[in-house]
């Protein structure tokens, strides 16, 4: 397929996801707001940092308010990450695209931003968000996915798309984790607070993995929700999960078996699930959290760019032809 | 919402006689629409529009807020078009599309109708739509213009008269399938019993007809549609074409000439590309052949179709036939190649390069439309009667100093239709739009782009100049005329 379009279909849906990711950060912390003692400090400025635009927020607002900080995330169109420039930038890439994913896709995202250009236009008039709008932008991003798979044959655009939603997802699960688990672990004094199992359960909540994880752990412990989120191996939203997906993504792009590689998308993304493979939640924990997840990040990003240069950047290099020279007009 | 006001205003109603009765190809259309409800042709207008919208059939507005995207007005009530009425327009545009392939082979090869003086020559050799690059080029069965666009007007005297013939790059052909879509989704009770000729084969034709000009190494062709890129005002339109032939959407930074071949750069490594339907005019198509300041194209491109390696549609060379003074010329072109008298006449049309025609046009600015040759899209246009003194005297010095570049034609009365407008109908003038494929076989879509006028009084039908455009129905052949 066309470079091109498999560049923008991997956008797409890393926009889109990027999105859902905001969305769900927005509206766990909204809610977890209204649990907490009067008093106590809102923390609002750590959801910047889950979205890595500290400085871009720095440079346009004097206050970090919650207000501030949610139109930033939202509908601010200086910030390439909120919500609404996610939308639009998913939409111009599916518009350059347009051919080649189905009619069903095209009409849902589109719909989706003008949802939020709408909302955009509230917003203008002061009219806040209501709650609702954050899960109405979570559920249209499942709906897009559910379209994508029930609507576009499984073939190489596909794998683009989707290897593109899940290294989205990996990053946003890493930084999450990394920036919610620093404030919470002094809390850990006050084991058993109702704060403490509160606070620990909206970090699930923010990657929607509440249920899940209780399905599989029952109780809230800190070390077990980083096993859970970075670890498992069954649960879409941790990381584990995504790079064994990325990787199923990768071989059937370019038709390599598993356990070998033939680009460095391949290389570096195989060594990725083969450390994961072979971690134990400890191992993570005693090298210190952080340092696992900026490590992740980097590497994230890096396989990021070897997608880049393998698949989409194709310099033209002479080939031979392989057909008999064509003399005609 | 009812037609008793309505008021014909003296022009050729396509709808209503001049007595205010309904034709008889538009009765049960105007059966259909007085049986409604009050108020309810508007909730489909508005659910139209709607439509339009949610499937993001739309473009950017330029300099407005950020964001702020229109669609193309459209209007739900059909143009009419009867079975007989449409027969005389098939036979005409097949006998002129034909000779204009016939006229544009001989012009970049033997030049006989030079030769004979049947148009002087140096209206051909000072056209800027002339290739010297195409001279001695062999396409396929000597097919030049694949796919055309033809412009009709109906004058108050009740015939269709050809106004331009848009050989280049012709666009429009998406909005006759997607208006029909549209008026399916949101209209539907309206189709019932009128017989109205089904459009969405066209995709089908026009990617058979590509797959024919294919050079002839492979049974399996790859057909590409090049597109200027997401910002052309068209690009819904290129992006509809691919996706109903299943071809690939490339720009010009896709492709690559290499080894005389042209390749699309995919992620699999380079990919060969048979046959390209380019919609990018000759000028902007190969920087190393055309204009070197052209970002959109692909250089060597013109190298590669001059020795056979990429087949294009349509060919490069085609705008000399589409040159508006050479247009003057079709009758005599059709009679020259063919031996027939046009089916389809000519608006009479001044040539200022003639000096007594340009004298005469001069003189009567104020009842000519003035038209650049080399123009489109209503640009480089007088229209007499609604023009400032200034104007005039604006075209013309333009005129006097490039008279090759100029032609007049008398104001046409066109024909109007009724479009709803807020609480009622209104009458606007409107044009048709045809589609022609000059295949192994020549396709007539039976249907085409109508396009209105939506600014009272206006004459303008281009959507630049603030067009709209209306579902047409081409009527099977019961017996109906108008």
């Amino acid at each position: 397929m066309l470079s091109r379009v498999a560049d923008s279909l991997y956008w797409m849906s890393r926009y889109v996801e990027r999105a859902e990711n905001v969305a769900r950060f927005v509206d766990v912390n909204t809610l977890l707001s209204l649990d907490l003692p009067a008093g106590y400090v809102e923390q609002w400025t750590p959801l910047l940092s889950t979205t890595g635009d500290e400085a871009v927020f720095a440079e346009h607002y004097k206050t970090t308010s919650k207000r501030d900080v949610i139109h930033f995330l939202t509908f601010d169109t200086r910030n390439p990450n909120s919500i609404l420039s996610s939308i639009s930038a998913a939409r111009e890439n599916a518009r350059m695209v347009r051919q080649y994913i189905t009619l069903e896709m095209w009409e849902h995202i589109n719909r989706f931003y003008l949802a939020m250009h709408s909302g955009a236009r509230a917003a203008q008039k002061g009219i806040a968000p209501h709650q609702d709008f954050f899960s109405e932008v979570t559920s249209a991003s499942h709906l897009f996915l559910g379209i994508t798979n029930a609507t576009m044959s499984h073939n190489e655009g596909w794998h683009f798309s989707r290897l593109g939603r899940l290294i989205e997802r990996a990053d946003k699960t890493s930084r999450i984790l990394d920036a919610k688990y620093f404030l919470l672990l002094p809390t850990v004094d006050a084991v058993g607070s109702p704060y403490d199992d509160i606070m620990w359960s909206a970090v699930l909540r923010s990657t929607s993995a509440f249920e899940m994880y209780r399905k599989r752990f029952q109780q809230l412990s800190p070390d077990r929700i980083v096993d859970f989120l970075v670890l498992d191996r069954e649960f879409p939203r941790a990381i584990h999960y995504c790079m064994l997906s990325a990787q199923e993504c990768l071989h059937a792009i370019s038709g390599t078996p598993r356990g070998m590689f033939r680009n460095r998308a391949e290389q570096q993304l195989g060594r990725v699930c083969a450390d994961l493979n072979y971690t134990q939640v400890r191992d993570i924990i005693s090298g210190g959290l952080h340092e696992f997840l900026d490590d992740l990040q980097r590497r994230l990003n890096s396989i990021g760019d070897a997608v880049h240069d393998a698949f989409f950047a194709l310099q033209p290099t002479p080939v031979v032809p392989q057909y008999p020279a064509g003399r005609e007009a | 919402m009812l037609f008793p006001t309505y008021d014909t205003g003296g022009f050729y109603d396509e709808m209503f006689e001049n007595d205010g009765s309904a034709r008889p190809c538009a009765r049960l259309l105007f059966k259909r629409i007085s049986s409604l409800n009050d108020g309810e042709l508007r909730v489909y207008q508005q659910a139209a529009e709607q439509a339009l919208f949610r499937m993001g059939i739309t473009f950017n507005v330029y300099g407005d807020e950020a964001g702020t995207e229109r669609i193309f007005p459209f209007d739900i009530i059909p143009r009419i078009v009867a079975a007989d009425e449409w027969a005389v327009i098939d036979r005409g545009l097949r006998q002129r599309v034909h000779a204009l392939n016939v006229f544009i082979n001989d012009i970049y090869h033997e030049q006989k109708i030079l030769k004979d003086r049947v148009i002087p020559a140096e209206l051909i050799l000072s056209a800027k739509s002339f290739r010297k690059a195409c001279v001695g080029l062999n396409p396929p069965r000597g097919a030049w213009c694949h796919i055309t666009g033809t412009d009709l007007v109906r004058h108050e005297d009740g015939e269709y008269y050809v106004l331009e013939d848009n050989l280049r790059c012709p666009s429009g052909v998406s909005y006759v399938l997607q208006n029909r879509e549209i008026m399916k989704r949101t209209f539907p009770q309206i189709f019932d019993q009128n017989n109205v000729r089904p459009v969405g084969d066209y995709p089908s034709h026009l990617l058979q007809t590509l797959q024919e000009i294919a050079p002839s190494r492979t049974t399996d062709p790859t057909v590409a549609l090049l597109t200027p890129g997401v910002y052309n005002s068209a690009y819904f339109e290129h992006s509809f074409l691919a996706k109903f032939m299943g071809v690939e959407l490339v720009e010009g930074r896709d492709l690559v000439v290499t080894n005389g071949r042209v390749m699309m750069r995919t992620t699999n490594g380079l990919e060969r590309v048979d046959v390209i339907y380019r919609r990018i005019d000759d000028d902007f198509l190969d920087p190393s052949t055309f204009r070197s300041d052209s970002l959109l194209g692909v250089p060597g491109l013109m190298d590669a179709y001059r020795s056979g390696g990429v087949a294009l549609a349509n060919a490069p060379g085609t705008g000399i036939a589409d040159d508006k003074v050479i247009y003057a010329y079709v009758p005599k072109i059709i009679k020259y190649y063919l031996g027939e008298d046009p089916i389809l006449a000519n608006v009479p049309t001044y040539v200022c390069w003639e000096e007594k025609e340009r004298r005469h046009v001069i003189e009567n600015l104020d009842k000519f439309v003035v038209k650049a040759a080399n123009e489109s899209g209503g640009y480089g246009m007088l229209v007499g009667p609604h023009s400032t003194a200034d104007q005039r005297e604006k075209f013309r010095g333009a005129i006097n100093a490039d008279p090759r570049n100029y032609i007049a034609q008398p104001t046409l009365a066109l024909s109007r239709v009724p479009v709803i407008v807020e609480d009622h109908f209104e009458g606007r003038h409107v044009d048709l739009r045809p589609y022609v494929l000059y295949g192994k076989d020549i396709f007539v879509l039976p249907g085409g782009l109508t396009r209105v006028a939506l600014k009272k009084g206006s004459l303008v039908v281009n959507s630049s100049q603030g067009g709209g455009s209306k579902d047409t129905w081409v009527l099977a052949d019961t017996g109906v005329s108008c």
